[in-house]
């Protein structure tokens, strides 16, 4: 049985380590192999990003070799998936390879779409990359007050990104003794401050205490210079811009015809690709509506991983993904809290604590045990 | 008659049905319809509020067995 995976980030990492240990023998007697293919050979831990925008984090902190994340049996290669050929069970990669599977696993993620939103790669901050949370960070200490306006597209990854760079945004201000020269002014594309309606609950009152102003139902269409248009037909001035842009999952993905926006439409409990038995997607690249989290692809990649071993030693899966996400949420002041939720348990998070914040800044750490499928 | 696309958020909290539909709405083309099916009974208010906010059409809302389908078309 070759098992591929197509992707080396957070969903595709734990699938393999935690296939690697279940299928031990198979692996071990030749029954049964891994291979993993990835874009890079370096894993990055996204939530850094937030960090090294405001300073907190340097950004080589981000990075481990992939490799030294893996199971030495599973055999892993930075060679990125050009041509998806589902009907003949095989890929073609840049390097002209041709990979033949029995179960592939497509877990390539999401990327921010700048380029959907006319104007805001030129005049907008972001950070969702390497190299504009350093650009951010360097405008941030370049800005000595005036009005910061954080606007968000529609779909993006990690929904506490956009309320978490905003309280973040606060104790950079603060730290810095230019708070009280600041105006921020927080756009959200939905009729309320978060998606989650607990969340929502809990921010809006703290952003009238901090004196951060809002506008909801704010879906960013066209940035000018100094003035961001909604879709909704309002508009906001700022002197610093900060976004959350749009997502798309890759573009090989939408080329394949795999799925609209490069989103693969999987079913939400077995996490099969909708009409095809012997094709898994996980994390960012499905077309769940749920969050797009590395919890989220976590959480789908323990599941798969019993059912393809399951299925290889019984023939059968045995376990239902049940849509858990866990995210934690940093509230600013040094303090955090989290939502936790699945299919049928919505979130009930609770007042931010320093305990909270401390675990968070703590599984920045953890999380490299996390990605070996140790926790 | 023209396409009309399921959009399933049943059952799901973040980023929830209008989240969804917005995202569907930008892959749509002008004319499609989209069904939204909810089991979060604020959609039957904050659908309708973005969709008239943006000029779109809502076709029809209903709810069977606590689930909320709205149907919504795409005008611009
Ligand atoms: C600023 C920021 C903060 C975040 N904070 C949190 C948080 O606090 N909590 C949380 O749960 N999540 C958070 N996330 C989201 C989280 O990082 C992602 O949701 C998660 O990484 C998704 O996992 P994935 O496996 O689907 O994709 P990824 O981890 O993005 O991995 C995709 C992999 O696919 C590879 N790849 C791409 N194209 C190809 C190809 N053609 N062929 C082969 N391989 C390919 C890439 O190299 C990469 O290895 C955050 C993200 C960002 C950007």
């Amino acid at each position: 049985m070759k098992i591929l995976i197509v992707g080396g980030g957070m969903g595709g990492t734990i699938l393999a380590n935690n296939l690697a240990r279940k299928m031990r023998n198979e692996l071990k007697s030749g029954k049964a192999s891994i291979t993993m293919l990835s874009a890079s050979d370096k894993h990055m831990y996204q939530p850094g990003l937030l960090y090294v925008a405001v300073g907190k984090m340097n950004p080589s902190e981000m990075y481990r070799d992939q490799v030294s994340l893996l199971e030495p049996s599973i055999e892993f290669k930075v060679d990125p998936v050009t041509e998806f050929n589902l009907d003949d069970n095989n890929v073609r990669a840049k390097s002209g390879t041709t990979y033949n599977y029995d179960i592939i696993v497509i877990a390539t993620g999401s990327c921010t779409h700048a380029e959907g939103t006319p104007g805001l790669a030129e005049y907008a901050e972001q950070f969702y990359t390497e190299a504009d949370a350093v650009k951010m960070y360097k405008k941030l200490e370049a800005f000595e007050g005036g009005k910061v306006v954080v606007a968000v597209g529609v779909p993006h990854k990690c929904p506490m990104a956009p309320l978490e760079i905003t309280f973040m945004l606060v104790d950079y201000f603060k730290q810095r003794g230019i708070w009280d020269k600041v105006q921020l002014h927080y756009t959200y594309p939905i009729g309320r401050t978060h998606s989650l309606e607990p969340v929502a609950k809990w921010a809006t009152p703290e952003f009238e205490r901090l004196g951060i102003t809002y506008e909801t139902l704010f879906n960013m269409k066209e940035v000018n210079e100094n003035v961001v248009m909604s879709e909704e037909g309002t508009e906001a001035e700022y002197d610093l811009l900060i976004t959350v842009p749009a997502h798309k999952g890759m573009q090989v993905i939408e080329d394949a015809g795999l799925g609209a926006g490069g989103f693969i439409p999987t079913d939400r409990k077995r996490l099969n690709m909708e009409g095809r038995d012997n094709v898994y997607v996980l994390g960012d690249t499905t077309n769940l509506p749920i969050s797009k989290a590395g919890s989220t692809a976590h959480f789908e990649a323990e599941a798969l991983a019993e059912n393809i071993a399951s299925m290889m030693t019984i023939g059968t899966a045995t376990r239902d993904y049940d849509g858990k996400v866990f995210c934690f949420i940093e509230a600013g002041d040094g303090k955090a809290t989290y939502a936790m939720f699945n299919y049928q348990n919505p979130p009930d998070p609770k007042a931010p604590t320093a305990g909270i914040h401390m675990f968070k800044t703590a599984y920045n750490k953890m999380y490299w045990a996390s990605a070996r499928g140790l926790l | 008659m023209a396409d009309r696309k399921i959009v399933d958020a049943k059952n799901t909290f973040c980023p929830g049905p209008l989240m969804e539909l917005i995202a569907n709405m930008k892959q749509a083309e002008v004319g499609d319809e989209l069904a939204v099916l909810s089991t979060d009974e604020g959609s039957a208010n904050d659908i309708p509020e973005w969709i008239n906010k943006m000029g779109h059409e809502v076709i029809e809302s209903s709810e069977d067995s606590g689930v909320w389908s709205i149907v919504v078309k795409k005008t611009k």
